[in-house]
């Protein structure tokens, strides 16, 4: 199997198989964020148990990580390779004549996503790391005795410079999964009489999802 | 008719290459575009300059030799055509025409449009047939019953003509519709199931080897064809693939 995943297919199942990962990874990170609107207690709930539990933050938080670097380091080795694939450039090229927009520009939808990942982790991220692994404050406490995660959540949508941020992060990662969604299924060869379908369900997933994360900043914003 | 055409010219391999402009007139809109080609050729040939050089053979949409990328579209603007089928209709009084050779480091440019396609044979020679004892005692080809849909699909691929079209209009210069077409009309038969592992292991080892780019499934191949070969064949080339690497 060393051969196949040196080969230009198996280079794309193990670049589908990483973004099925991330594509189940957000849903489940919408589906915590989202309580924050309808519920800020069961939010803090969840949050300590995700921030604190062993099995969450040494196992699978590593696998995230991993699942993500692996993602956009192999996605700029296709980007590469694709473009040395064509050393002369045409003097014309029609793209739209054949191709959605999105498709043709994975690589800056994508970095767009990782510029915003960047931002995303220096503002939740690593303070994170820092009060319960450096500092050892592992309680999720405020001084006053309530949970700091709805608490910080919320003062961090404050500033409208940073929801706009997300908002523009969050446009360019619905423009990635538009075309990403249903291309990582034709990457490991499913292309049946589901395809149709599954196609439509993308379209709403790669709208609704972003959207929802979009929802949660402003709602934050107007709300405090 | 009269127009300006914006032709790449390359003087064999090495020669750099450039685009030059040249004018033509009484283009009558019942030509096809090789016709006006031909036209332009005269035209040179008559001042005593060396002529465009481009590949065609049979000029009715089946050699698959005719690759023209003609204002930024393999074969022209007009869909589910070969640029032998494309006739001057599609353009107007006046219009600026841009041509240049199919682009892809594994299409090597040999003269002005023409293009060295050989890489395509080479991926065929590795494993786009099937062995088969003919001395003499050949089966009826009605022996074995295959499934209509299969019969169908396999026909569907085998209609690929072997032009380039895809890789051309490709971004990433892929050739995966192409071998995705040269395996499925075999791996929908039983005929081809005997080769299966090693045609598909062989055949993707070859496509990479020339240098052709990975597959985005932006879907611009399935456009441009000519023969509307459909990117269902990518999607089994990739199960094909995989199933014979777990296979050994
Ligand atoms: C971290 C920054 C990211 C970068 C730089 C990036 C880059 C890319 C690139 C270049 C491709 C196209 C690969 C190709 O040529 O076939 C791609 C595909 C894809 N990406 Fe991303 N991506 C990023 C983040 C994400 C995230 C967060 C998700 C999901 C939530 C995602 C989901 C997908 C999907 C579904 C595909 C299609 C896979 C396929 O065609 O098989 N990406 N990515
Ligand atoms: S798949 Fe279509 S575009 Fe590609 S070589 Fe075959 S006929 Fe030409
Ligand atoms: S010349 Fe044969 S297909 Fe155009």
């Amino acid at each position: 199997m060393s051969g196949f995943f040196n080969s230009s297919i198996g280079r794309k199942y193990a670049m589908a198989l990483s973004a099925f990962f991330l594509m189940i990874f957000i849903v489940q990170h919408f589906a915590i964020n989202i309580l924050s609107v309808f519920n800020p207690d069961a939010f803090n709930e969840i949050s300590h148990f995700m921030g604190t539990n062993p099995l969450v933050q040494f196992g699978l938080q590593p696998i995230l990580l991993f699942g993500v670097i692996f993602h956009f380091v192999m996605g700029f080795i296709l980007e590469i390779r694709n473009r040395n694939a064509r050393s002369v450039k045409y003097v014309r090229n029609n793209g739209a004549a054949n191709a959605t927009w999105m498709s043709r520009n994975m690589i800056w939808s994508g970095g767009f996503i990782l510029i915003f990942l960047v931002i995303h982790f220096i503002d939740f991220w690593f303070p994170e790391i820092n009060t319960k692994f450096i500092q050892g404050d592992m309680s999720g406490l405020l001084p006053n005795g309530d949970y700091r995660y709805y608490e910080e959540l919320t003062h961090k949508f404050v500033p409208i410079w940073r929801v706009a941020l997300y908002c523009v992060g969050f446009v360019f990662l619905s423009l990635h999964l538009l075309h990403g969604f249903s291309s990582a299924f034709q990457s490991v060869g499913a292309n049946n009489k589901y395809t149709r379908g599954l196609k439509g369900f993308g379209k709403a997933y790669a709208i609704l999802i972003p959207l929802g994360f979009i929802f949660i900043a402003l709602f934050h914003h107007f709300n405090h | 008719m009269n127009l300006t055409l914006k032709i790449w010219r390359q003087n064999g391999s090495q020669d750099k290459g450039r685009m030059v402009d040249y004018q033509v007139s009484d283009i009558s809109k019942d030509m096809s575009f090789l016709e006006m080609m031909d036209v332009l050729n005269e035209q040179i040939i008559n001042k005593g300059e060396e002529p465009v050089a481009f590949d065609h053979d049979c000029r009715e949409g089946i050699c698959g030799m005719c690759s023209m990328h003609i204002n930024g579209e393999a074969h022209g603007p007009d869909k589910g055509i070969t640029t032998c089928q494309l006739h001057m209709r599609s353009f107007k009084d006046g219009d600026t025409i841009t041509i240049e050779p199919f682009r892809a480091k594994a299409f090597p440019v040999i003269k002005d449009l023409v293009v060295d396609r050989s890489s395509f044979e080479r991926i065929q020679q590795a494993g786009g047939y099937i062995s088969v004892n003919t001395s003499g005692n050949t089966q009826d080809a009605n022996a074995i019953p295959i499934d209509k849909h299969a019969a169908d699909k396999a026909m569907d691929a085998a209609t690929c003509i072997g032009c380039g079209a895809c890789v051309a209009s490709c971004k990433n210069a892929s050739a995966m519709l192409f071998v995705g077409a040269k395996v499925s009309q075999y791996a929908l038969l039983p005929q081809g199931q005997v080769e299966a592992v090693d045609r598909v292991k062989n055949m993707v080892a070859q496509m990479d080897l020339e240098g052709f780019g990975n597959c985005t499934n932006t879907g611009a191949c399935e456009v441009e064809c000519p023969k509307g070969i459909s990117l269902e064949n990518i999607a089994r080339l990739n199960r094909e693939y995989f199933k014979a690497n777990v296979k050994g």
